[in-house]
């Protein structure tokens, strides 16, 4: 379990995040969702270490991050997995030598046993042939899914999505957020994504955190976000024409 | 400030490269990649230029001796102290400024925009100990260059002397080999290995700690090249006051 108390994180004069706490349970997809510059990407970037929070703790399984040594910290980072918006695959390997790159830093397997290994995971993530290809040669989704196998391959305990759907179509968008919610049930593992598309919200949120202005203002699940009275989040829910529409038939239906 | 601020970050960037090493059956594989970008593939451009710009030197010396009692040996002497002196270990430090460190800078950058860097520090690998240490040690190869740069500005000056017309090669060497110090070689070697490690530390510092996007990246290597000139040059004036005055 993660627990997330009072996080605190400004950059200068402005303060990204104030207060968040929050808990994340084992095998659950948990999405934070908020719009641009809600304090999202801070929110997960504190989570990995990336940034260092100004107060607040989080802990994973009861370590807490802050008080760890750098030995201990290197060893839960080996326990965590991240996929990045942009997919942050290294331009210079082939997707095989990307997917493999985690076991040969943390690992003592032999070279037949990471290539195993990779073998199965970029089969689960359906790219059973894509071992030789450079990142730039394989499409947006495809470079998704190499980021998730990837992220997968050490067996982590908890993964990191940031909008992992973002510049995809609405089909792939799709196949992305089940491959996740699958892995994560398969897995038995802690998964955070980032995000601002509904279509995920409704598909794969089992508990949803919304951001606003660095506040957690809303926290449920997707059946809760369209019976919320929370202004902020039906604000954020029917900004897009498409759900203005569908609740414009629903009030009307209702009436 | 900013400066005092930058030059602090690129000190402790330093002393994190040589912090937690990267697992050596990964690093063996970045220091020989290295060593084929950095080194090998600026081997064709260092012998070039410092092919003709031997033979200019020893043309522009040949022409401004024009008083006939200076001997005209004095041309392939002159040649010799220019270019194991100050072309091959400084100019062509200066080139590898642009060529190497542009690479060095462009490629960390492009890197840190793509979030590949934050990748790896999400892994736990510290970034610059993956990054840096490989280019650090890859330049420790960068006295090979310019022992070659030496060679060949010297054969440079030889060719132009003898088909231009200016002396003839018995007299080119024996002035490569008058009043000939060894100590001049261990000074320009000893250049060379520190100029390697600006070469390899200042880029690296201007790519990873670069903000912003493929625009940034363009203006961080830009000012990776001209800082690392300007170091270059002070260095170049501080050791020379130092080893040879």
């Amino acid at each position: 379990m993660i627990i997330v108390e009072n996080l605190e994180k400004s950059f200068g004069d402005v303060k990204v995040l104030k207060g968040i706490s929050a808990s994340f349970e084992k095998g659950k997809t948990n999405l934070i969702i908020g719009q641009s510059g809600s304090g999202k990407t801070v929110f997960l970037k504190c989570m990995l270490g990336l940034f260092k929070p100004d107060s607040g703790t989080i802990s994973y399984d009861g370590k807490i991050y802050s008080e760890l040594s750098d030995g201990e910290r290197r060893d839960l980072r080996a326990d965590m997995g991240m996929v990045f918006q942009g997919s942050a695959l290294f331009d210079s390997m082939t997707i095989a030598e990307n997917v493999m790159f985690p076991l040969r830093m943390f690992t003592k397997q032999s070279k037949s046993e990471m290539e195993d290994r990779v073998n199965v995971v970029l089969k689960r993530v359906n790219l059973p042939e894509a071992h030789n290809k450079m990142p730039s040669e394989a499409s947006g989704g495809m470079q998704k899914r190499v980021a998730i196998a990837r992220a997968i391959v050490n067996n982590p305990k908890y993964l990191f999505c940031d909008e992992p759907n973002s510049g995809l179509d609405p089909n792939t968008a799709i196949l992305i957020d089940n491959l996740i919610q699958e892995i994560t049930k398969e897995y038995d593992i802690i998964t955070m994504i980032n995000s601002h598309d509904m279509n995920s919200v409704m598909e794969i949120g089992e508990k949803i955190i919304f951001l606003k202005h660095g506040i957690k203002e809303w926290e449920g699940t997707s059946d809760d976000v369209f019976r919320t009275d929370n202004e902020a989040l039906t604000d954020f829910v029917y900004s897009s024409n498409l759900f203005k529409k569908v609740r414009a038939a629903q009030l009307k239906e209702n009436r | 400030m900013t400066y005092l601020e930058n030059i602090g970050t690129y000190f402790l960037m330093i002393v994190e490269m040589f912090r937690k090493p990267t697992k050596w059956s990964v690093m063996k594989t970045l220091i020989f990649k290295d060593i084929d970008d950095l080194i090998i593939g600026s081997l064709g451009i260092v012998a070039f230029i410092s092919f003709f710009v031997g033979g200019v030197v020893t043309i522009q010396t040949a022409l401004n001796i024009t008083n006939p009692l200076i001997p005209q040996y004095l041309v392939g002497f002159a040649t010799r102290q220019s270019v194991i002196l100050e072309f091959a270990p400084t100019f062509i430090s200066i080139i590898m400024a642009g060529k190497v460190g542009s690479f060095i800078t462009s490629s960390i950058g492009t890197m840190r925009v793509t979030e590949q860097i934050d990748a790896l520090e999400v892994m736990g690998i510290n970034a610059i100990n993956y990054l840096v240490f490989p280019k650090f040690i890859a330049l420790m190869l960068y006295p090979f260059v310019i022992s070659i740069a030496m060679f060949l500005g010297i054969l440079g000056g030889l060719a132009a002397c003898v088909y231009g017309g200016f002396t003839t090669m018995d007299d080119y060497i024996i002035g490569i080999q008058t009043d000939f110090i060894p100590f001049h070689i261990v000074y320009a070697f000893i250049k060379t290995v520190v100029f390697a490690f600006i070469l390899a530390t200042i880029p690296s510092f201007y790519g990873y700690y670069m903000k912003g996007g493929a625009l940034e990246v363009g203006k961080a290597s830009t000012t990776s090249f001209v800082w690392s000139s300007v170091v270059i040059i002070l260095l170049n004036y501080i050791l020379t006051q130092m080893l040879l005055s």
